[in-house]
């Protein structure tokens, strides 16, 4: 009796302190994408939403004529089939011409968002992404600064086979790195994504960007978070790229713009001593390693 | 009763020349024991093998799902190596799409179409033999690779390169099995085609056939436009990897992403060669059992033929991630939309055969009706996925892997399941039993959606596919899913069981084994003789079938 009283306290507890924020996108209420923190992730979840919803009516309609049709026109309920209705022409035009009213009407902000996520011009950061079996390197083009992201050390250890690590006692399980990408926020940041050794793709969820990362060729995408968002953002690896796809997770650390300077200014210097010459750069900034 | 009730064929023991009223049967001297089979060249023969091979694939890939929903069961790596988990979701791919639907088409296909044309038999009977032998081999070959050095091929059934490149022992084999598999299927498609174009019976005319004639015949088309591209994919894939070229390598020219444009210029079309038969099947099924003709018939054909057509300028929706220019995606998207208008149009046409019908609910009709449902629900969210911005959230997620499962699973096998259950009494004259189909039925169609349904949410919420272990937050809708993949996989061994126990007996059934079909083959008795017409029908009895 106690014993279920405290555990009822407890449970009470844990609800109290973890806000709806937080449970939002856990367990069973983890149902659909999140409008995440960019623009351009909001618009592309209201295009989400507005073509679910259009599917909704469409299939509301056409689950209803086939559900009254079961009900009613049984044989066991004595219906007598109208064998002559084999076709109507005036029906069938309309069921063309509808449909294809409310494609053009889902195509034209489909069309219009799309470009948007298109336009390169005005990014004011460049940020070289590389992916690797199995991690990403980041480079900051002219900011001299680049290094290695993988998974933590404690996922990596609770991932291994029958590891006996309850991944549930793992903060982040698979979603944390070791060093994290880290980015202003009120910034327009362009990534140029390419891979070292096969095709991977980088996906941060709530930035509504994912971009196949390919050997041999520079893809570009653009985010730029809300200003008043900055925090922990968490995506993976979206292409099968080996054994180990399922574990080279994308963190980005999103900070005030302040902040990012003084972060790129300290790592930059924290990078200098290393970098005696272009080349020794290069190649320790190249050099994979695996988990 | 039909007037030409002719020849018949008692099942089993032909004493050829114990011949019927008439008619001759010098032609019908089978081999009997395993000559039967490996020498086989009667159309209902050559049917029965693909259709117990396809089930045998059938098995064997849904095994592969069973070990990926257990691993998947909860968050941490319990059971395998993720290698050989990817291995399982490239295999489970291949074995289901090259050997159990693929081949269930054809064997249907052989069944089914001399008797629905009025033929004796296919067209090409050798060629026949020869298209389904290659298969067994072809298997045995990918197969075995799950027990080669470096492991079966983990690179995903799109085979997309440098990945596949990286494979070991296993990757030649790969290649070589698709080649064969590739071979059979034209040959399997030639056979379909002449049949068709040549041994119709006199006014049978090609508005007159049924439609899962109409159907076959087009996805025929398309394999023998698309087989060909898959072959000179993998073989580009081959000489890069042993002749020094470099078709896909950057660093020599080549492009990673032409493998990704070949592949689903092959890849897209294939999907509708998957789908195209299920149609037909379906519109043969909702007819007899709402009694009444299917509606607008002349469009379902057009229908088809445009889905077909679109098929070949849609490919570049599986790859809108790669990075192509604006306009590409823009023509893509678009192109990918206007498939929505042929499919909503046969839905439509389907739901108006309902209307007013006379509906009465045997397994055949349950499983085609679960099909009208849950196939339009993989239409919406393919429609959802044609949106190019959205898809950059859907791409390479479960969002994807539920869609395409509810398109193949109760798309086109619950249509398989359906035609099994439509014919079945006609190839063997007994009457199987339907109650425990109907538990079969109900079994599939719940836990099909407890599998597939929540794999949305896992992708929405940003699970990505073809990975082994996941994050904490997806456990609880994997542990759903895993448990309607169990459930749905256990219930599916009812399937041979019902087969099984209807080929041994059960109450025998008369020509027409559904008052309400329509058709040639339900002119022939029950099992049909072993040359199904050989003297061709006559055109009362076209026209009596062809009541649309």
């Amino acid at each position: 009796m106690l014993k279920s009283v405290r555990y009822l306290a407890a449970l009470a507890a844990v609800l109290a302190t973890s806000s709806p924020a937080v449970h939002a996108d856990e367990g069973w209420s983890l149902l659909n994408m999140t409008p995440g923190v960019t623009a351009m992730s909001r618009t592309i979840y209201d295009l989400h939403m507005t073509i679910f919803w259009i599917c909704v009516v469409i299939g509301v309609a056409v689950f209803g004529v086939m559900i009254y049709s079961i009900v009613m026109f049984r044989r066991s309920t004595g219906a007598v089939p109208d064998t002559t209705m084999v076709h109507n022409t005036r029906v069938e035009i309309v069921w063309t011409v509808v449909p294809v009213a409310i494609l053009i009407a889902m195509a034209v902000p489909a069309a219009k968002t799309l470009v948007q996520t298109e336009d390169l011009r005005n990014t004011e950061l460049s940020i070289k992404v590389t992916g690797y079996q199995w991690g990403w390197n980041y480079d900051y083009l002219d900011r001299g600064v680049t290094f290695f992201s993988r998974l933590d050390r404690q996922s990596d250890a609770a991932r291994q086979l029958a590891s006996g690590i309850d991944p549930n006692t793992v903060p982040h399980y698979l979603l944390n790195v070791d060093n994290p990408l880290v980015v202003p926020v009120g910034t327009k940041v362009r990534l140029l994504i390419t891979a070292h050794d096969v095709i991977h793709s980088w996906w941060v969820p709530a930035f509504g960007v994912k971009k196949d990362a390919i050997p041999g060729f520079v893809n570009e995408a653009w985010f730029l978070i809300d200003a008043d968002k900055p925090g922990l953002y968490r995506g993976q690896c979206a292409e099968l790229c080996g054994r180990d796809h399922g574990f080279m997770p994308i963190v980005v650390d999103a900070r005030s713009k302040a902040d990012f300077d003084a972060w790129v200014k300290a790592k930059a210097a924290e990078q200098k001593p290393q970098t005696t010459t272009p080349a020794t750069a290069q190649a320790s900034a190249s050099a994979p390693t695996t988990g | 009763m039909a007037q030409n009730t002719h020849s018949h064929g008692s099942h089993g023991s032909h004493d050829s020349h114990a011949a019927h009223a008439g008619h001759a049967q010098h032609h019908d001297h089978k081999p009997h024991g395993w000559r039967r089979w490996v020498y086989a060249t009667n159309h209902k023969d050559i049917g029965t093998m693909y259709l117990v091979f396809a089930g045998l694939m059938f098995f064997i890939g849904g095994s592969m799902a069973m070990v990926i929903r257990l691993e998947l069961f909860k968050p941490g790596m319990q059971f395998v190596d993720p290698a050989f988990f990817n291995s399982m979701t490239t295999m489970h791919a291949l074995v289901m799409i090259f050997g159990a639907v693929m081949p269930a088409w054809t064997g249907l296909a052989n069944w089914m179409i001399p008797m629905q044309v009025g033929a004796p038999d296919m067209a090409l009977p050798r060629l026949n033999n020869f298209s389904f032998w290659i298969l067994p081999f072809a298997f045995l070959i990918l197969l075995s690779t799950l027990f080669v050095p470096g492991g079966a091929p983990a690179g995903g059934w799109t085979m997309y390169p440098p990945l596949v490149l990286q494979g070991g022992s296993s990757f030649p084999m790969l290649i070589f099995a698709v080649h064969m598999m590739g071979a059979s299927s034209i040959l399997g498609a030639i056979n379909v085609i002449v049949t068709i174009m040549n041994m119709r019976a006199p006014g049978m005319t090609l508005l007159r056939m049924p439609l899962f004639v109409w159907t076959w015949l087009i996805t025929a088309y398309l394999l023998i436009a698309v087989m060909p591209v898959l072959a000179g994919a993998v073989t580009m894939l081959l000489t890069d990897h042993f002749f020094g070229t470099t078709f896909f390598t950057a660093s020599g020219g080549g492009d990673p992403v032409m493998f990704q444009h070949i592949f689903w210029f092959f890849g897209h079309p294939e999907v509708y060669i998957l789908i195209l038969p299920a149609f037909g099947i379906v519109s043969e099924i909702i007819p007899t059992f709402a009694r009444k003709p299917l509606f607008g018939y002349e469009a379902m054909v057009y229908a088809t033929a445009s889905i077909a057509f679109l098929s070949f300028i849609v490919w570049a929706h599986h790859m809108f991630t790669v990075g192509m220019p604006l306009a590409g995606q823009l023509f893509f998207m678009l192109s990918t939309m206007l498939i929505a208008i042929p499919t909503g149009v046969k839905v439509f046409n389907w739901t108006a055969t309902l209307w007013k019908g006379s509906l009465s609910f045997e397994p055949p009709m349950l499983f085609a009706l679960a099909f009208l449902f849950l196939f339009t629900i993989g239409g919406f969210s393919g429609l959802m996925l044609a949106i190019v911005p959205a898809d950059y959230q859907y791409q390479d997620t479960y969002f994807v892997v539920a869609h395409f499962h509810y398109v193949l699973v109760p798309g086109a096998i619950f249509a398989i399941m359906a035609g099994v259950y439509y014919w079945l009494p006609k190839w063997t004259g007994n009457m199987y039993d339907q109650k425990l189909a109907k538990w079969h039925f109900w079994l599939s169609t719940i836990f099909v959606n407890v599998l597939f349904f929540p794999q949305h949410f896992l992708g929405l919420a940003g699970m990505p596919r073809r990975i082994p272990d996941y994050a904490v937050q997806f456990t609880d809708w994997n542990m759903v899913s895993s448990i309607g993949g169990f459930v749905f996989g256990a219930s599916q061994l009812l399937f041979p069981y019902i087969i099984w126990k209807c080929v041994r007996g059960g109450e025998r059934i008369g020509n027409r084994a559904w008052e309400g079909a329509h058709g040639l083959e339900w002119e022939l008795p029950s099992p049909p003789p072993y040359h199904s017409w050989e003297q061709a029908p006559s055109d009362a009895v076209i026209a009596r079938g062809a009541e649309h």
